[in-house]
């Protein structure tokens, strides 16, 4: 007897757990519209916003006199894990004459980075920056090679006496 | 110990799970001997996705290999970096600020959770449930987005560095981490409704995969697989590192050592997490965020050893240093390769179909086992 019981009260148990279940799905069929979180992403571009630290690639800050902060001290290039930084370096005139080291190229590989803002920490200068971009699909690899500097952007005044603080 | 050779029949049916099959997560290789519809012999084959990252890291600064580790358990990658850094501050003798130390185990607590919400979508996947995979992923994501505010990144943090973290939290930090916990508190309760109390996964995990407490030891098994078979394991306990000897929280052990036990454990973890996160997003301590190092870190001739519990298990990090700049030898501990060698054993003479529940209740990462 205690055997029926037992069976018996098994397949109770197990149509609960299951009825259990199914109400819990069946409430989420009726009030999901109130908790969608689904985001509609090629749509909703314009009020996309991602977090300010979002890590998305690097690049050089140019203000509105086309000036940007870097120096060319390579701290950035020695950081990197990848190598994916490369800056070529070359020798400008000062007005008493003097030679003066200053970036030429920035080059950054967007195809080798992987965004672990070691060469935004090394900057003595904060020269560089992650942006917010994220959609960097392209056709062709070799436009992820990107030159970070503006043509014919130079060196901000009084960078340098910054650094030497 | 010993166990006994199972000699392949001539009838036995040899196939191939993997590398890429859907319930493998990820590309683990197993060369399966069955007779009819059980297991005889489960042999994992690594190697599909080794990127040789113990030999990388000789070539990296003791700044720059840190990053690496996130690529090996991706799931619990804060805890990672976390044990790293931990390694090289040992070597530097660097003393961490309080404020770091609080935002460290806040930031592992909380990978701890989303890895946890992570495994029991896709456990549940596994047994034959799609839904809880979507709720899963629904309060992994608000975890997600905590972090993306405060490290910038979702999965592959680099957020830990030797002396600190790398910045500190963002402003709106504390009130995401509340409005989380009072989101994930009602949660985790259906949680238990759809699936532990449920009567099919019950009599799929009940009584299979079983694995003694002894057997556990000698495979070296650590973390929650092994807190299933009543092993007391937990670092955070029996090591405690940062402020976890200042925190309240209990070590679940359960003595089942099956696939539901270990699932319990699981669940109850999620629960002590949430305690532990509890317990110190509203005493995070004012100060530096970072302790001040060398532009160039340089670790004394020597071997430094440091251990963490991430949401697998033990991880250890052995560096041995020649005095230079980038470390001479590192060696990883990772907690799915021990883990993963215990599979055969559990698996013998069980079911192909239970042995997916097996391999899903070991959380098995495998860029972790194979790194």
């Amino acid at each position: 007897m205690s055997f029926v019981k037992n069976y018996i009260g098994e397949v109770w148990g197990a149509v609960k757990s299951l009825a259990t279940g199914m109400k819990l799905t069946g409430q989420y069929a009726l009030r999901h519209k109130k908790e969608k979180i689904t985001q509609q992403y090629p749509d909703n571009k314009d009020t996309l916003k991602l977090p300010e630290r979002f890590r998305g690639e690097v690049v050089l800050i140019h203000d509105e006199n086309n000036e940007h902060a870097c120096t060319g001290c390579t701290a950035c290039e020695l950081a990197c894990p990848n190598g994916s930084i490369k800056i070529i370096t070359k020798f400008d005139l000062t007005p008493e004459g003097k030679k003066k080291k200053a970036v030429d190229t920035f080059v950054y590989h967007l195809d080798l980075c992987t965004m672990c803002n070691l060469c935004i920490e090394a900057c003595p200068t904060d020269a560089i920056k992650m942006a917010q971009t994220f959609e960097h699909s392209v056709t062709d690899r070799n436009k992820l090679i990107k030159v970070l500097n503006k043509p014919g952007s130079k060196i901000r005044e009084g960078v340098e006496e910054k650094k030497s603080q | 110990m010993t166990e006994e050779v199972v000699i392949t029949d001539q009838d036995d049916l040899i196939i191939n799970v993997g590398p890429q099959h859907p319930s493998t997560h990820g590309v683990l290789h197993l060369v399966i001997t069955l007779n009819g519809e059980t297991v005889k012999k489960v042999e994992p084959h690594l190697g599909y996705i080794h990127r040789s990252i113990e030999k990388m890291c000789e070539s990296l600064t003791y700044r720059q290999f840190i990053y690496t580790t996130s690529r090996m358990d991706y799931l619990s990658s804060h805890i990672n970096n976390h044990c790293c850094a931990m390694c090289v501050e040992k070597g530097l003798q660097v003393e961490v600020p309080p404020r770091a130390q609080v935002i460290r185990v806040l930031m592992d607590e909380l990978t701890r959770l989303a890895s946890h919400q992570l495994w029991w979508g896709a456990l549940a996947m596994d047994v034959g449930a799609l839904t809880p995979f979507f709720l899963a992923f629904r309060e992994r994501e608000m975890i997600n987005d905590i972090m993306e505010e405060t490290c910038g990144t979702r999965l592959t943090m680099n957020y830990m560095v030797p002396g600190g973290v790398m910045a500190d939290i963002h402003p709106n930090f504390q009130r995401r981490v509340h409005e989380f916990l009072a989101h994930f508190k009602r949660k985790i309760d259906e949680y238990d409704e759809l699936i532990t109390d449920n009567i099919i996964f019950q009599n799929r995990t009940k009584g299979i995969g079983f694995i003694s407490k002894e057997d556990a030891i000698s495979y070296g098994m650590s973390g929650p697989s092994a807190r299933g078979s009543g092993v007391q394991c937990d670092i955070r306990k029996l090591y405690p590192y940062e402020v976890y000897d200042k925190l309240q929280f209990k070590e679940i052990i359960e003595s089942g050592g099956d696939c539901f036990a270990r699932y319990m454990v699981r669940m109850k973890e999620m629960k002590q997490s949430m305690s532990i996160v509890e317990q110190l997003i509203d005493n995070i301590p004012e100060g530096d965020f970072q302790a001040k190092t060398k532009n160039v870190l340089k670790l004394p001739k020597g071997e430094f050893y440091s251990r963490v519990e991430t949401a697998r298990g033990e991880l250890g990090v052995y560096i041995i240093s020649e005095g230079g700049t980038t470390p001479y030898r590192i060696k990883f501990r990772s907690p799915g390769y021990s883990n993963l060698s215990a599979l055969d054993h559990m698996t013998r003479g069980q079911k192909i179909g239970d042995m997916v529940a097996i391999m899903g209740t070991l959380d098995l990462v495998i860029p972790d086992i194979d790194r």
